[in-house]
């Protein structure tokens, strides 16, 4: 590589500050804009005018790199980092759907719903309204799909949500369970699944921390040679509490009619009301319902899923 | 080392990042490291692991935050909630100063989760300045500025990147975290003298330093992460502080990442320029002068 004398800038006048925001928007069209199948920038802009010629009124060549070469590598680098950042976060998606499918899945998502947060760990926080809007990214595993989606965005939310003081004995003495209302902690998700994606997402890869942020530059994105290796899960309905015990990520399979009274209970239902649509949604009388009320409330409060609702 | 007040007039010796892969490492083995520095983002959240490990980390270590999202050249105002969980989290860890990038990175509250380059502009300059100011304000910490490396320059541009670097520094009065391999890596890909650079800005203001190491391509350099630091950076380095005398440094590996020790040990190569440069007494009498002359004037 050969050294040249730095080219002085010679503005004809001063930028402005509604300059500045238009240069902004312009290059960070440039870069957001899909790369093409050959991970390449694509040559023609969004108006049919060749990119090179739009991309050269803003950005200055070198002597190695032409304008247009020198913003695909941040064209690039943004679609390596998010793509690579949702291939982390779903394996079991990747999984089901293989790695075409998914990747254009990511491609499609990313392009209508890029980041709205300052960290990544939210990227995939729109996932499930955009296949549900989307379902032929999905070819034909639709429903094992959404679940997926659904079961691993609350993947997420059990690493790293909100953990409210828990409910301790104290807090339920002498209350009325007709008045009395309780709240799940934020971190916990209920899941209704059709299939028992618990045990499948367990096969593939046991996950216990998240890739952090880094800007470092990366120059491919990450392999796509891995093959599926598990068997897909046949139909079967089970309901999952999705959270976190001692830092690490566990799923819980709940019974129904546990599950139906933790929903209730998130819903603002009072702790009788609760209890009593898990009975009815049972449907049977011959039950020692006091007992099993009793310990599903023993499990959750050891579980430290229960705390006070937030005003 | 010179503990001045962008720095919180710390004199933390030479660290390195806080990275996932040496989590386990380091809990279980407490190993010696005179500090780390933690990329705030990945402990902006509101409870878990990240948490967790990083209360561990705190009991133990000198802990200062580096941010990859502030993006303070952006057009767009600052993030108000971004800053309230940045102050939650410079509260837990009591960080004496904070950085962040030189950067824009955001349009309209859409991110790209980059460090995007600045158009070299006074009117860039001011309103990053301004964002600078304003965060120092909510956050209560000084702040430092960092380089980015950079890949591509725009027509725009009214100045060097090294004078708009101290433009900014100047107007918002805060401190640059000067990254001498991104120095290194943009004076490749923009063909310019990176001492000319180290000549051009306020050394005086450094609070921190960073090393990394770099990929070198036929027609560009990355700033990768990945590498142990090259020769000319480390040059870069032994450069700055025979200026100014040793300074906070930390280096930075972000990819294909070794053992803590590996890691480590490549940070502690930078004690034989320091040593070098004490027993020369350079950065001393550089500093004593720097000083004679700002009482003076």
């Amino acid at each position: 590589m050969t050294i040249a004398p730095a080219v002085p800038a010679a503005p004809r006048r001063r930028q402005t500050l509604g300059e500045l925001k238009e240069l902004q928007k312009l290059a960070f069209s440039a870069i957001r804009r899909q790369l093409t199948p050959s991970n390449s920038m694509q040559r023609t802009w969004i108006d049919g005018r060749p990119a090179a010629k739009v991309v050269a009124e803003f950005i200055k060549p070198n002597e190695r790199l032409t304008s247009l070469e020198r913003i695909e590598l941040y064209n690039k680098q943004y679609w390596f980092r998010l793509l690579d950042c949702l291939y982390d976060d779903y394996p079991g998606l990747r999984a089901i759907l293989g790695e075409t499918k998914f990747r254009r899945l990511r491609i499609a998502y990313l392009d209508q719903y890029p980041s709205k947060s300052f960290t990544m760990r939210n990227l995939g926080s729109r996932l499930v309204e955009f296949i549900e809007a989307n379902p032929h990214y999905l070819a034909l595993r639709i429903d094992m799909c959404m679940d997926m989606a659904r079961f691993e965005w609350a993947q997420i939310v059990a690493f790293d949500g909100l953990m409210l003081p828990p409910l301790v004995p104290d807090d339920l003495l002498g209350r009325d369970p007709e008045k009395l209302t309780l709240a799940l902690q934020p971190y916990v998700t209920l899941l209704e699944m059709g299939y028992p994606l618990d045990e499948f997402v367990l096969a593939l890869k046991k996950k216990s921390l998240r890739a952090e942020a880094s800007n470092a530059m990366e120059m491919e994105e990450q392999s796509s040679s891995r093959k599926r290796t598990v068997r897909l899960p046949r139909p079967q309905k089970i309901f999952l509490g999705v959270h976190r015990w001692n830092n690490s990520l566990y799923y819980k399979r709940l019974e129904p009619g546990a599950f139906v009274l933790l929903n209730a209970l998130r819903d603002g239902q009072t702790v009788a009301g609760a209890c009593a649509a898990a009975v009815e949604s049972a449907g049977e009388q011959d039950v020692d319902w006091a007992g099993h009320i009793h310990g599903w409330f023993q499990t959750f409060t050891e579980l430290r899923w229960l705390c006070k609702p937030q005003s | 080392m010179p503990a001045n007040r962008f720095n919180a007039f710390t004199d933390l010796g030479i660290g390195i990042g806080l990275r996932v892969p040496h989590y386990r490492h380091i809990l279980d083995n407490k190993p010696t490291c005179d500090w780390f520095e933690v990329i705030s983002e990945n402990y902006m959240c509101d409870g878990g692991r990240p948490l967790e490990v990083l209360d561990e980390i705190l009991e133990q270590y000198k802990v200062v935050q580096h941010g990859v999202s502030m993006y303070f050249g952006s057009a767009d105002k600052l993030n108000r909630e971004h800053l309230k969980r940045l102050k939650n989290l410079v509260k837990r860890t009591k960080t004496p100063f904070l950085s962040d990038h030189l950067c824009w990175g955001s349009v309209d509250g859409t991110y790209s989760h980059d460090l995007l380059p600045m158009p070299y502009t006074f009117a860039a300059a001011k309103l990053t300045a301004q964002h600078v100011r304003e965060a120092r304000d909510f956050l209560e910490v000084p702040i430092c500025v960092e380089n980015v490396s950079s890949y591509a320059e725009y027509h725009v541009s009214e100045m060097t990147e090294w004078e708009f670097l101290s433009e900014v520094v100047e107007r918002a009065d805060c401190g640059m975290l000067l990254d001498v391999n991104n120095i290194y890596v943009s004076s490749r890909n923009h063909s310019f003298d990176p001492y000319d650079y180290l000549r051009g800005v306020p050394l005086e203001r450094v609070g921190q330093m960073h090393i990394a190491g770099h990929s070198k391509y036929e027609k560009y350099i990355l700033d990768t992460h990945d590498h142990p630091v090259l020769d000319p950076v480390w040059k870069m380095y032994e450069h700055v502080i025979e200026r100014i005398g040793p300074v906070n440094t930390l280096l930075e590996w972000d990819a294909h990442i070794p053992s803590f020790d590996e890691v480590h040990n490549e940070a502690l190569k930078a004690n034989q320029f320091v040593a070098r440069v004490l027993k020369n007494g350079n950065g001393l009498r550089n500093r004593q002068r720097e000083r004679h002359e700002a009482l003076t004037v």
